[in-house]
């Protein structure tokens, strides 16, 4: 391996940096040796996850439409990544951002979003994210004419974000050999979307879904979409396959690809990574992509405290912060 | 010793919908016992095979983290409320 020069792309907006991520092999133990195993890179989104492609996605596809214009604020709830996103796409095309979010969201998140200038109302931590889905549709529901409510969850630019760019790189990328595609369902944007671009190239590209095995998880962004808020946006024709992923799982896999391939994943990347190789167990031969949509550094402040002090899962938090449910304010 | 205890929605199934539910213990470990022998299953999901609590999942006591306190060990009184957290922002029951 050595160190090449390739073009680097001069930009007219940051925007434009979104999408175009790396696909990188991977070597993670158990995969069979004729199996090749590629990981989709969403980190390298300029706000840091795969949801960027499907913020600018919805917020330009609003402007299209007349319903985002100038004076009119962003709003949608998201635990986390879309919200940066939105920050991040808002902030670039200069809209007020407002995001509606449980108050157990991570640290990181919050702290990002607060940096691209986002105003963020919180909601009940016991309600998770569906308790900020139903509060951000009260606030538009009160001051229609004020918002522009991304709706992550419901709008079509979402799924349209990875037929048009996510789909279309995976494609690429490798070189039309691509033979199963792996993701976890949050809104289920990229599963769907990405299945249709590859389907329609393909039809016997094999989608896989992964999704947490109870409604209570550790898998930040992803849904148990049979305790959940189905997303309107949803299609279970999308994927062939459903595997139930246990968080602990997820967790070891993100440890087991940091030391095989030196990749700092987020949690639900690590549930893509797991059921990508129980995918990979059962072939001969074949080409699987897993998304992988953030990285780690969004999730030091657990990792920390979960080889926390005491050396147990239940080590003590990294931060002052994290003390009281109640304690903090909206900002 | 009376206490309340705050259900998260992905756990309302294992108690019949309910988002409190009150029970009688003197630490959080009885309470979590307690709890599970009321509505089965509860202890899986708070806890590991080893008993520990699972890393994404926290108990507030009186709006205080146990993880500051003495954990499982953490005593309880009447009138106190205990919350039961998902660490992570996502899903729902």
């Amino acid at each position: 391996m050595s160190l090449t020069l390739s073009p680097s792309p001069v930009l007219a907006s940051i925007l434009e940096a979104i999408g175009h991520t790396p696909l990188v092999r991977l070597r993670l133990p158990g995969v069979p040796q004729r199996v090749e195993l590629w990981g989709k890179c969403e980190w390298f989104n300029p706000g840091g996850s795969v949801k960027d492609r499907a913020a600018l996605s919805i917020v330009e596809e609003g402007e299209r439409r007349g319903a985002l214009r100038p004076g009119r604020t962003i709003i949608d709830s998201s635990s986390g990544n879309t919200a940066v996103g939105l920050a991040l796409v808002g902030r670039a095309k200069g809209y007020p951002v407002e995001l509606v979010m449980p108050r157990s969201v991570g640290e990181e998140r919050l702290r990002l979003c607060r940096a691209y200038g986002a105003r963020i109302v919180f909601t009940d931590a016991l309600s998770g994210s569906d308790g900020a889905i139903v509060k951000a549709r009260e606030m538009v529901s009160a001051e229609p004419d004020r918002y522009f409510y991304a709706d992550q969850y419901r709008n079509p630019a979402n799924v349209l974000a990875h037929y048009r760019t996510t789909g279309p790189e995976i494609w690429d990328q490798t070189g039309g050999r691509v033979t199963h595609f792996v993701g976890g369902l949050g809104t289920s944007g990229t599963v769907v979307g990405v299945s249709r671009f590859l389907r329609e190239r393909n039809p016997r590209v094999r989608v896989v879904a992964a999704e947490p095995d109870h409604a209570l998880h550790g898998l930040e962004g992803l849904k148990h979409m049979a305790s959940a808020l189905v997303p309107e946006i949803y299609d279970p024709q999308a994927h062939d396959e459903k595997l139930a992923v246990v968080t602990e799982d997820a967790y070891a896999v993100c440890e087991e690809t940091l030391r095989a391939d030196g990749l700092l994943v987020g949690h639900s990347a690590g549930a893509a990574l797991w059921a990508a190789r129980e995918v990979a167990r059962t072939l001969g031969s074949g080409t699987v992509v897993a998304l992988l949509p953030d990285g780690g550094e969004r999730y030091l402040s657990a990792r920390e405290t979960s080889r926390g002090g005491r050396g147990g899962p239940q080590g003590p938090p990294s931060s002052e912060s994290e003390r009281g449910i109640h304690s903090r304010a909206s900002a | 010793m009376a206490v309340k205890v705050q259900i998260p929605a992905p756990l309302r199934s294992l108690t019949g919908g309910q988002s409190e539910v009150e029970v009688d213990a003197s630490d959080v470990s009885g309470l979590i016992d307690r709890l599970d022998s009321r509505h089965r299953g509860l202890k899986e999901r708070l806890c590991d095979a080893d008993g520990n609590l699972r890393s994404y999942v926290r108990i507030f006591v009186n709006d205080e983290d146990v993880r500051f306190l003495k954990e499982k060990a953490t005593p309880l009184k009447t009138g106190d409320t205990v919350a039961i957290v998902p660490a992570i922002a996502g899903g729902r029951g």
